[in-house]
């Protein structure tokens, strides 16, 4: 069909917004409230979802995903919690310098990729970390409804118990909270043992942690499609790779510290992204000719897909060898 | 503008008839002079003014009496709308998208006043003026998919998204062509489209499933479907095949332009915000072979069409058994010349008939 053909644009809806918030949690972590200009309303989100942040640094455009982590019942205000990397590409060290109250900066709908399964009959969530910042969203949004769920968050310290003294005071009876320097961990298989029919779990936090949430609940018997996790991959560094890109009859170098799909924005190549973090697939690339080895990153591909080396998500995924060619 | 909307029928006696201005709008869905499958997707933004892709849930002179046949078909069989108790926030999302849009989009027929979660909805072509509570299914005569549904043109599948995939998990379907959400409800995308032939081999619904899983908050898509109905029928389920399927036997080459009816469907997909889930609505629009045939790049490129469409579709679409009868009438429309690309009638530069 031929309606009135427009041409699709790279990435979710974006809309304007004004930092209304900065407001330090801990040494580490930051919350980031934005509200709309004019006291227009926020679109209404589904709890799990996802904001792509654009930062102008210096120039230099940084994209970085953030879990939403206001109430979704709120259309006055969203808010992201964001961890300070300084080992990271620079993203979050942006947040944490340069963003000010009154900024104005640029953000996307919600995309969802770690939404709640509405049949179930109880939510289980497992945090580790600033992997907390989806559930404070979910547990507002199940409050609401009067859902039942229980929360087992697993932080280093006390001092770094983001959001901990919040949510024990309001939830005592369902919030636990596990501390690494106190050599508390969660005791995974009791948990799974004895939930009632119907359950599903949620884990958000560093891989390993989801890794073993995983493996735990598939040896437990668990249904997979009863366990859910979203892991957001920040693109690596890597050496600097060269790609022909042939649709755009272009040959560019992918740095060191930028991703294949910041490179092509960057030379003005309009690509396909959503989550910018391996998972949604909407960036997934041809591989035309390759001469090398890939390093995919991304929870897209299944492992035929990655061993064929036809296809590459641009988002996170690396090369190194001597000539790439993609259909981009 | 405002909307002289028909008094008219889609059983029985068949008085529905499209008015100049509606078969000028009619969404022709062959953009060239053949047809084969494709995903087809554009974004649902708008589109030239008057036509049926201008506002977000089209309004035509049809509605009211599209409302009172989907009454009917209710009270016969109250499982022609369905909703799995999870999807109860989604019905919710589904009202406040509608409400919001047909209010923006259509001013002087539909008017949305919110005050926190007290709501007043006016629908002036049906005459309803409700005040309820948002979220409070107490409130509203029926539950909030329901309720909106049987004030909006369209059949409407709300789909949950989980593990990769959707789910015919709720729906308002009673203009829908030949299948039943009865049967369908619960089943994911691969098991509802399993009846579809040729698609599957040709990879057509992995790629319409990944594009719709990913279909973001604020920016719909839309494609066009098409079939054959005959008759203005707009109930043709499974559940009454025995009425209406008996009425293709009934064709004559002297009725067949009034009562073969090109049916399209407008296919819409929006993302719901609360939810997290998907809608489906699908709008048909019905047109006699004879208004088609008004617009001569419609005729001469219908005829091509329907000529050279391959067996299993026509199969498929039910009309294998007539098309020899439709080739001698669309025949008569069909002069060789060339025809314009695009779906629009273009009927001021486009040649007359020549013969």
């Amino acid at each position: 069909m031929s309606a009135a053909p427009q041409k699709a644009k790279a990435g979710a809806e974006k809309m304007d917004v004004t930092v209304s918030a900065v407001v330090p949690l801990n040494d580490l972590v930051t919350r980031f409230e934005f509200q709309r200009p004019n006291g227009e309303r926020f679109p209404p989100f589904s709890a799990g979802a996802h904001t792509v942040v654009t930062m102008d640094d210096n120039g230099r455009t940084r994209l970085n995903p953030y879990s939403l982590m206001s109430d979704p019942a709120d259309a006055s205000t969203y808010a992201i919690s964001v961890r300070r990397d300084d080992e990271g590409r620079g993203g979050s060290l942006f947040m944490h310098r340069n963003v000010k109250v009154g900024d104005a900066m640029t953000i996307t709908y919600p995309v969802n990729l770690f939404s709640l399964d509405l049949r179930a009959k109880k939510h289980v969530f497992l945090a580790g970390g600033i992997g907390i910042t989806p559930f404070m969203a979910m547990i507002a949004q199940l409050e609401r409804f009067n859902g039942n769920w229980e929360l087992h968050y697993s932080v280093r310290s006390a001092a770094l118990g983001t959001y901990v003294e919040q949510l024990t005071s309001k939830y005592s009876n369902k919030v636990h909270i596990y501390y690494d320097d106190q050599k508390q961990g969660i005791d995974l298989e009791a948990l799974l043992d004895g939930q009632p029919l119907g359950t599903n779990a949620y884990v958000c936090g560093p891989k390993g942690m989801i890794d073993w949430v995983h493996a735990t609940a598939s040896a437990a018997g668990w249904p997979d499609a009863n366990v859910h996790s979203e892991e957001f991959t920040a693109p690596q560094p890597g050496k600097p790779f060269e790609v022909r890109l042939c649709k755009s009859n272009k040959t560019i170098t992918v740095g060191e510290n930028e991703s294949l799909l910041e490179a092509m924005e960057r030379e003005g190549v309009d690509a396909p992204f959503l989550c910018r973090g391996g998972a949604c697939g909407q960036c997934e690339t041809g591989v035309v000719n390759a001469d090398g080895e890939f390093l995919h990153r991304d929870h897209w591909l299944d492992a035929d897909e990655h061993a064929s080396g036809e296809k590459i998500m641009p988002c996170v995924s690396r090369f190194v060898g001597t000539s790439l060619e993609i259909d981009r | 503008m405002t909307i002289q909307f028909n008094k008219e029928t889609f059983r029985d006696d068949y008085s529905f008839k499209n008015s100049d201005w509606a078969i000028e709008r009619f969404p022709f869905p062959f953009h060239e002079d053949s047809y084969m499958y494709s995903v087809n997707m554009e974004q649902h933004r708008g589109g030239p003014e008057g036509s049926v892709y201008e506002k977000r849930f089209d309004v035509d002179e049809h509605y009211v009496s599209e409302m009172e046949d989907r009454a009917m078909v209710l009270a016969d069989d109250p499982l022609r709308c369905q909703s799995l108790p999870h999807m109860t926030l989604a019905g919710w999302d589904l009202l406040e998208l509608i409400m919001v849009s047909k209010s923006e989009d259509y001013p002087d027929l539909f008017e949305l006043h919110r005050d926190g979660d007290t709501w007043r909805w006016v629908n002036k072509p049906m005459g309803i003026d409700d005040t309820f509570t948002f979220m409070d299914e107490t409130t509203l005569p029926y539950g909030p998919m329901e309720y909106i549904t049987r004030q909006t043109q369209g059949d409407f599948c709300v789909l949950d998204q989980r593990d990769e995939n959707l789910w015919m998990d709720a729906g308002m379907i009673t203009t829908q062509a030949d299948w039943s959400l009865d049967f369908d409800i619960g089943m994911n995308f691969f098991e509802w489209h399993a009846p579809v032939p040729k698609a599957h081999e040709m990879g057509i619904f992995q790629r319409a499933l990944k594009f719709l899983l990913n279909i973001p908050q604020g920016a719909p898509a839309r494609r066009l479907n098409w079939t054959m109905t005959v008759n203005p029928l707009l109930d043709t389920s499974p559940e009454n095949y025995h009425k209406w399927g008996i009425q293709k036997t009934t064709l004559t080459p002297e009725n067949i332009g009034a009562k073969q009816h090109l049916r399209v469907e407008l296919q819409s997909f929006f993302r719901l915000p609360r939810s997290n889930a998907l809608v489906f609505p699908i709008r048909c629009y019905l047109i006699a072979f004879q208004d088609i045939v008004k617009s001569p790049k419609w005729g001469r490129r219908l005829h091509r069409v329907i000529r050279d469409l391959p067996e299993e579709l026509a199969t498929y679409k039910g009309f294998i058994d007539n098309r020899p009868m439709m080739l001698d009438y669309l025949n008569q429309f069909d002069d060789g010349l060339p025809t314009s690309p695009g779906v629009f009638p273009e009927n001021e530069t486009e040649p007359p008939l020549q013969k």
